[in-house]
Formats: structure tokens, C-alpha cells, sequence
């Protein structure tokens, strides 16, 4: 009896010495790999520092919510993600900033490729003034992604698929894209986006000039979207953030106060900045 | 919490909640109280009354469940506030309940008031006042949010099912001594049960408002003292 338990065992326990052989060290299944690292980050704008010794990784495949009061540097904090403050002269970054390894500050880094890997949606949808198909085209083409015609055509119905929008404009790709609805066209610029296949979307407040129907919508998609890109998210709603995301970072007087596990930032936060701001108390 | 809400309101509502529990809480004592000083009395009117009386608290706490699902749904709350609505929620079923046992042991109490009185009743009505006290301890912590006090009341539950463990063994021997002391000591038995029983949801609140402050449940096994589940006690002549 006890030789026949043994012999049933074995294999048992052989398969599992192997497989911690197999995999080296760890025999934890691996999960989320951080996209972003990024270690003491200060932004001045001017003489005014807007950001203070920001460490933070964000995974790839998840959804990080930024949250924070107004000015609290949570905006100034991804647009540094892809380089959007280059733009403004007297904005300063310094501290580090990994995408995938790579310092995406050093000299060699080519901004334009960035800003396609790293694509960006803003609170206000702004379609160019062309037409549904040009707009999705547009980044494509620039980049030079699509092989000819067809594939154009293409990489814009599956991004417009993606953003979940083609049903509703197959009918009228030539049309303005301005012509669209609130929702539909923030929608647009997330197919925008998408078009030129990027590995991170940045998202500051991309729901707040939308109603709740389109907000949903919106949120459906950031679900949908998170199988395969990273996204980060700038929100000033603590539901939406809730709702939305993997993780959160609660941002305050240009820190990151406390970054967490979203189900623990809003069940149990541990700094007391956190408490009071989610649940609408004078901080 | 210590600071407020920018909406003075949600303070109003979250304070209102509270407020609710304390009462509910504060009533259901009583009829703990009452149900006992009925049972030492064999006070059949003070029993009546007790009967009578469950249904305020049923009352409270469709009254609490109305309120708190209100909150959810209005003010979504995060964080401490969140765990403080879910608590008083899950509070008030378990102070229903408690409500519920006393009302049982006063029915009981009914019963027995027809049978020649058992000197065990003595030990069942000190089982209760213990349970009592334990009760009116966590009600305290709950109000108080002292999560420490909680922690103390939880592990004073041991100290009940300890002298509920005793009470049973006591009963036993009364019912194997005659025959004829098997219906008031059932009675007693089911009475001093549902007192152990209170002593265990008290425990729960205790939990909760560990919940509450910390943020978490407790995390360490409570060890518990009544075995009477696997307690097996033959007739000594056999």
C-alpha cells in the first residue's frame, strides 16, 4: 500500500523539482513587468518646481490611475512621459526616466518615435479638421507604418474597431471628424492613437468634458484596451479611478504621496493625505 | 477621523448612521437584560414584554439598511468612510440577531415559568450577565472606534464559551439525575445557547470595528472554548 502511494507520488514531486530548475529562481508566475521607471523626477517651470522626487513604476498591460487635486502635478507627470514638455521653454525635467530600460531623455532618443510609442489623449477631444479616415491616417502615414493603400485602409478600420467606434462611423469615414459627437470623437483620437501601434496611451482627463453614457463607453474601452497597451490615466474622478485602473498614485503638492494597489488605495489607504482627500475631507 | 467633510452633510449622514447603531445597540442590551432578569424572576409579563419589544429593533434596522444603501448610492464613499458604512451595515444584521435570541429566551422564559424552577438557571443567568457586559463593552468600542478594546472583547469570548461549556455539563447532570428535568433544563439549554451564541456576535462587531480602524479583519486565529460540540457524557451506572 505505502509503496504503491509512494510510486503515485513521485512523478509528482519530480515535475515540481524540474520546474523550479526550469525557471531559475523564481517560481512565480511572471506578471506585469514595469513599462516605466522612472526615479526621482523633479519638473520646474521656471523657479516654481512643479514636481518633487517622483519614483514611481508603472506596469505594463495595467491601467495606473494619477489622482490628485488641481496643480498637484499629476498632468506635468505623464506629459513628461512622452516629452510633451519639451515644448514649454522653461520647463526643466531631471531624475530619470526608463521606458522599457532606455532613458527616454538621453540625446539619442528620437522625440517623434517616442511620441508614437507613447501616444497621448487629452481632456478636450481634438480631432484635426479633416475627415474620420484622415485622422486615423494621419499618424500612420507620417510614420510611414502603412505598405501601401489597402493596408492604410487597413490599420484605420482596426484602430476605429479598436475604439470601438466603427460601427458607428463606417457609414461616414469621409465626413469631418469634428462633426462627430463629444464622446465619438474623444474616441477618434483614442483610434488616433492606436493607429501607429503603441505600446503606452496616456490619458489626462479623457472623460471630463463627456457625459456618463460616453464615459462608460470610454471606460469599456480602457478595459478592453489595458490587454494591450499600458495606460495611464490622469482622472479627477475617484470612481472612475476606482473603477478603471490597476493601481493608483495619489499626487499632492507635486509628490507622489502614496502609490498602491487601486483596491487598497480606496478600501485602506496608509497616509493619512490619501484618507482625506478620497473621502472629501480638508486635508 | 478627527477632520470633517468639505460636504457637512456627508458628516450629518455618516454621524446619523452611527447614531442609529448606538441605539439599536443600546435597545438590544436592554431586551438581553430584560430577557435575563425575566428568566432568575420567572417574570412571565417582563418576558411578554421583551417579545414584544423585538420588533423596534427590526425596525432600527430596516431603518439602518435604508440609510446606509442611501449613502453608497449617493456619496460613494472611499476609504474610512467606506468601511465605516459597510460595518454599520453588517452591525446592524448582527444586532438583529442578537435581538432575536433575546426574544428566544424570553419565550423560553414563558415555558419554564410553568415547571418547578432549576437551580442551574443561577449559572445561566450568570453566563448572560457576562455576555451582557462583553456586549455593552463592544457597543462602547464601536461608538468609540477604539480598536484596541475590540481587540479585548474578542478575546473575552473564550471566557464565555469556557462558563457555557460548564453551564451544558451542569444541565447534563441534571437531566440524567431525573427524567422529570429534561424539558426546563432543554429550555435552559437552547437559553444558555443562544447567550453563547450573543457572545460570538459580539465577537463579530469586535471584528468589524478592528475593520474599521485598521483597515483590515483580524488576521490571528481566536481560540475558541466551547467544545460542547464533540462533549459526549455517558450515564455513569452503564
Amino acid at each position: 500500500m505505502s509503496s504503491v502511494a509512494a510510486k503515485s507520488i513521485e512523478p509528482l514531486v519530480s515535475v515540481d523539482t524540474s520546474d523550479v530548475a526550469g525557471t531559475g529562481k523564481s517560481t512565480e508566475p511572471a506578471k506585469h513587468l514595469p513599462k516605466f521607471v522612472t526615479q526621482n523626477v523633479d519638473v520646474h517651470y521656471g523657479a516654481k518646481q512643479a514636481l518633487k522626487d517622483v519614483t514611481i513604476d508603472i506596469f505594463e498591460k495595467q491601467v495606473t490611475a494619477l489622482i490628485g487635486p488641481s496643480g498637484c502635478g499629476k498632468s506635468t507627470f505623464i506629459r513628461c512621459l512622452n516629452r510633451m514638455n519639451d515644448i514649454i521653454d522653461i520647463c526643466k525635467v531631471s531624475g530619470s526616466i526608463l521606458l522599457d530600460g532606455k532613458d527616454i531623455y538621453a540625446r539619442e532618443m528620437d522625440v517623434v518615435h517616442l511620441r508614437a510609442r507613447v501616444g497621448m489623449v487629452f481632456q478636450k477631444p481634438n480631432p484635426f479638421p479633416k475627415s474620420v479616415f484622415e485622422n486615423v491616417a494621419y499618424g500612420p502615414r507620417i510614420h510611414s507604418i502603412a505598405r501601401d493603400k489597402t493596408d492604410l485602409e487597413q490599420i484605420v478600420h482596426t484602430s476605429l474597431e479598436k475604439a470601438g467606434l466603427l460601427n458607428e462611423v463606417k457609414d461616414r469615414l469621409h465626413e469631418p471628424g469634428t462633426g462627430l459627437s463629444g464622446g465619438q470623437q474623444q474616441r477618434l483620437c483614442i483610434a488616433r492613437a492606436i493607429a501607429v501601434d503603441p505600446d503606452v496611451i496616456l490619458m489626462d482627463e479623457p472623460c471630463s468634458a463627456l457625459d456618463p453614457i460616453a464615459t462608460a463607453k470610454i471606460e469599456e474601452l480602457i478595459d478592453e484596451l489595458c490587454e494591450n497597451y499600458t495606460i495611464v490615466i490622469v482622472t479627477h474622478s475617484m470612481q472612475q479611478a476606482a473603477r478603471v485602473s490597476q493601481r493608483t498614485g495619489f499626487f499632492h503638492l507635486g509628490l507622489l504621496v502614496e502609490c498602491g494597489e487601486t483596491e487598497q488605495i480606496f478600501t485602506n489607504p496608509h497616509d493619512e493625505r490619501t484618507q482625506g482627500y478620497i473621502t472629501g475631507r480638508f486635508g | 477621523m478627527p477632520s470633517k467633510h468639505i460636504v457637512k452633510s456627508f458628516d450629518d449622514e455618516l454621524n446619523k448612521l452611527d447614531n442609529a447603531i448606538a441605539k439599536m445597540g443600546g435597545l438590544a442590551e436592554h431586551q438581553l437584560a430584560e430577557a435575563i432578569e425575566a428568566l432568575v424572576h420567572r417574570d412571565i409579563e417582563k418576558a411578554a414584554m421583551v417579545t414584544a419589544a423585538d420588533k423596534f429593533i427590526d425596525q432600527l434596522e430596516s431603518e439602518i439598511d435604508h440609510d446606509a444603501v442611501t449613502l453608497l448610492a449617493r456619496r460613494q464613499p472611499m476609504a474610512a468612510d467606506l468601511r465605516s458604512v459597510i460595518a454599520a451595515l453588517k452591525a446592524s444584521g448582527i444586532i438583529e440577531r442578537i435581538g432575536d435570541y433575546a426574544k428566544n429566551m424570553a419565550k423560553r422564559t414563558i415555558a419554564l415559568a410553568e415547571v418547578p424552577p432549576m437551580p442551574p438557571t443561577a449559572s445561566v443567568a450568570r453566563l448572560g450577565r457576562l455576555t451582557q457586559q462583553m456586549f455593552k463593552d463592544v457597543l462602547d468600542a464601536y461608538s468609540e472606534r477604539d480598536s484596541e478594546k475590540a481587540d479585548l472583547v474578542r478575546a473575552r469570548d473564550q471566557e464565555v464559551d469556557a462558563l457555557y461549556m460548564s453551564v451544558f455539563r451542569e444541565l447534563l447532570t441534571y437531566m440524567m439525575e431525573d427524567p422529570r428535568n429534561i424539558t426546563p433544563c432543554t429550555h435552559l439549554l437552547f437559553v444558555a445557547k443562544n447567550i453563547e451564541r450573543i457572545g460570538d456576535h459580539a465577537t463579530n462587531i469586535a471584528e468589524h470595528i478592528h475593520y474599521v480602524v485598521c483597515g483590515e479583519m483580524p488576521t490571528d486565529e481566536r481560540r475558541k472554548g466551547d467544545n460542547s460540540s464533540f462533549a459526549v457524557i455517558e450515564p455513569k451506572d452503564r
